[in-house]
């Protein structure tokens, strides 16, 4: 009898418990401290797309998605603790996504040891993009050094080519993430003439005075902010309190969504900046969301972050993972695939037009083919601008091309120096 | 008169206006410091749920609608009302005053003779509580606090330093408030110290618990009359931050500003504080603005804490501290 109570409970554990060749996917969000305001509606995004894709379709190629959400606080230690907590869950974890880039940077050892692919999205190492030196870690379809070159073109855009004599201001959170880049725009700066002027904020960066009254006394031409948290908003306030002109301040996708900008009210109207993905919700795949998982009552969060920002761009990279999941599967002819294979996955993908139109999201994202030599995307961005009266970030640019002429020279110089300090040969 | 004299007056009057922010949140430390020795960890996140507090009543916002929506599948998020600041205020601080009557019937009723670290680590587990706490009744999402003050650039000041030095001074509209805020508070609270009853009872217990039992003061009493203090103080800072930075989690690290203006002050001390926070201000703008641009910048918050070192040298207990002599 006790026998039979064992046997009964067991088969129920394992029943309850997710099904063995599920692609289990992880997320490893923030929902808590002082960065939940945006972990929230990016880990929302991520999860509604494969809650949408289990609910609609069943899964990826008749597979359901298992889904472990682990909190990270956006903590670097905690990052790792749930790397190592849940790389072996379900039939092994397929992908990560750490939103961090101080997560990233530790994880990139040990998740090419594990053999199991990093996608960094727009953060992260930025040198990354060459795959024939990080065979495991994906950073598609635009980086920080992309970003960089994306600010500079769009203000060359808006003085006719020349900014000779201009004078630009950096204002950066004074870390690794912040200084990444500094070494873009010295280049771009001799490139193109232009004058740049560094001015870091200390973590948090609550107070910013110094770095205003600096501005106002330099009076720059431009300022390009490179923040994350609490001194974007302080610094958009900042920028309104010395009335400094917004459209001629902008922002890295990461300082660029609606958090950052309400603190200050409309003044903060006019404000910019950069995407690599669309904005809105003005999709087909929205109203998927909305009926199969928001009215279904499958939310992952309160269901009230659907089209800000972070949502989109969570659910951008959930879209990019399920569509390389989709390759992998064609090109090992699996239904249930492991990480070596999504890597094949993701190292092969290719996102047109044409598929993001059938996946209900036409122009949600630039169109870019993944290699091996080419981890990173096409650098394509765009600019978008804060509407304050409609309470929206708009694009106010089609997507553009970063100047491939000095990034590609930075990722060879920085991969080239990794491969050799880790003794790595490159692949391709 | 060169031109670096006058931006350096300029970062010299924003830097005593940034103490004066500063001083705010080191205030709430000192309050509870004095009174019962407890170095209250919490102070920053007190001032981040005063503010979310104050925001949720202005607002109308339903506390714990996430969790009551999750649990009984409703949607309730607003009461559909808008409370006018000034009462909102005053509801925050009955909020705060039930917050400290909890917190004492809870936590340091039961530590009453315990260590001083005992103490600072209920401190460091009520600081964790109260953050979360605040999170699941007010959600996470930034807030606009929106009490009606100035802020932005004093035209006026611009206009009459114009006039005289032909560069015009940039000086916070919010930091003139902050100051003049600042000014009362402190004078409000030497006075209630000095010449009401329960302030004396406050000092008498400051000075020693037992003493001030055996004449009848009541311990509980004076704890949660001083921790409401504290949460009256930290509403005012939570308030000034949170205007200035919108209502957030961050605004608890707030309090890594306050503690070498404590260090420099004094723990026991509220002119201190004031003072303390000024120092700290000035000095940290004026190191900045002077070898900050030799050295890379970013130089004012280990300024801060390598200026209050060197004060420890000179005076351990701080400017305005008291010496603590044991004699065995």
């Amino acid at each position: 009898m006790k026998q039979k109570l064992m046997a009964t409970a067991l088969a129920a554990a394992l029943m309850a418990g997710p099904a063995l060749a599920d692609l289990t996917i992880i997320d490893t969000s923030y929902r808590t401290g002082p960065y939940a305001a945006n972990g929230i509606p990016f880990s929302d995004g991520y999860q509604d797309y494969f809650t949408l894709l289990n609910a609609r379709d069943g899964g990826i190629g008749g597979e359901k998605i298992n889904l472990v959400e682990c909190e990270t606080g956006y903590n670097t230690e905690k990052g790792v603790e749930c790397y190592e907590a849940t790389k072996g869950a379900g039939n092994g974890a397929l992908i990560y996504q750490p939103l961090s880039t101080g997560i990233t940077y530790q994880l990139i050892p040990k998740a090419s040891a594990d053999g199991i692919p990093l996608h960094t999205m727009g953060y992260g190492r930025t040198s990354a993009k060459n795959g024939g030196v990080f065979e495991w870690v994906f950073n598609y379809p635009a980086n920080y050094w992309d970003g960089a070159s994306h600010a500079i073109t769009h203000i060359l855009d808006q003085n006719g080519g020349d900014i000779s004599g201009k004078k630009i201001s950096l204002i950066y959170h004074n870390s690794a993430y912040g200084k990444e880049p500094i070494r873009t725009l010295e280049e771009l700066s001799a490139k193109h003439g232009f004058e740049l002027v560094l001015l870091p904020v200390d973590h948090p960066g609550q107070e910013q005075k110094s770095q205003w009254l600096q501005i106002r006394r330099d009076r720059p031409d431009y300022v390009i902010m490179w923040g994350w948290g609490v001194m974007n908003q302080v610094a958009i306030q900042e920028a309104v309190n010395i009335r400094f002109p917004m459209e001629n301040f902008i922002g890295i996708w990461w300082s660029g969504s609606e958090n950052d900008v309400k603190a200050a009210g409309p003044a903060a109207n006019g404000y910019k900046a950069l995407t690599f993905h669309n904005l809105g919700r003005d999709y087909p795949v929205y109203a998927d969301i909305q009926k199969h998982v928001v009215d279904a009552g499958k939310a992952a969060g309160a269901g009230d972050q659907v089209g800000s920002v972070l949502y989109n761009r969570g659910m951008y990279a959930a879209m990019l993972a399920a569509e390389a999941i989709k390759t992998a599967q064609e090109m090992h002819g699996v239904s249930a695939i492991n990480a070596a294979q999504l890597r094949d996955g993701m190292e092969n993908l290719e996102m047109t037009e044409a598929k993001m139109t059938a996946l209900g999201l036409p122009g949600f994202g630039p169109e870019f083919k993944v290699s091996c030599e080419n981890h990173g995307g096409n650098g394509y961005g765009a600019v978008s601008q804060w509407d304050a009266a409609a309470g929206e970030f708009k694009l106010i640019t089609d997507y553009f091309q970063s100047d491939q002429e000095i990034i590609s020279k930075l990722v060879a110089e920085d991969s080239a120096a990794f491969a050799a300090e880790n003794g790595i040969t490159p692949r391709c | 008169m060169p031109d670096s004299v006058i931006f350096g007056m300029e970062v010299f009057l924003n830097g005593l206006m940034a103490g004066v922010l500063y001083a705010l949140v080191a205030l709430g430390f000192v309050l509870i410091y004095k009174a019962s020795g407890i170095f209250n960890y919490a102070q920053g996140v007190m001032a981040l749920f005063a503010a979310l507090t104050l925001v949720g009543i202005m607002e109308g916002q339903v506390p714990f609608s996430h969790l009551i929506n999750a649990v009984l599948g409703t949607q309730v998020h607003h009461f559909g009302w808008h409370v006018p600041a000034l009462l909102a205020v005053a509801l925050t601080v009955v909020v705060m005053i039930a917050l400290a009557w909890i917190v004492n019937k809870l936590i340091f009723r039961h530590l009453v003779g315990q260590e001083p670290i005992i103490l600072f680590m209920a401190t460091i587990g009520l600081a964790y509580f109260l953050e979360g706490f605040g999170d699941v009744m007010w959600g996470a999402d930034i807030k606009k606090l929106d009490v009606g003050l100035p802020q932005g650039m004093n035209s006026a000041i611009d206009d009459v330093t114009f006039g005289i030095f032909g560069y015009g001074f940039f000086i916070d509209n919010l930091d003139i408030v902050a100051t003049l805020v600042a000014a009362l508070l402190v004078a409000g609270l030497v006075a209630f110290a000095q010449y009401s009853k329960h302030g004396r009872a406050m000092r008498a217990v400051a000075d020693d618990h037992q003493a001030a039992l055996s004449v009848g003061i009541s311990l509980n009493f004076i704890w949660v009359m001083v921790w409401s203090l504290a949460g009256f103080v930290a509403l005012v800072a939570g308030i000034m931050w949170g205007t200035k930075m919108g209502v957030q989690f961050s605004l608890s690290l707030i309090a890594l500003k306050a503690l070498p203006v404590l260090m420099l002050g004094g723990f026991t001390s509220i002119p201190g504080a004031i003072v303390g926070g000024l120092i700290i201000g000035v000095g940290e703008k004026m190191f900045e603005f002077a070898i900050g641009p030799l050295v890379g910048g970013a130089t004012e918050n280990w300024f801060a804490y390598m200026l209050a070192l060197i004060f420890l040298v000179f005076r351990p207990q701080g400017l305005f501290g008291e010496k603590i002599i044991e004699r065995v």
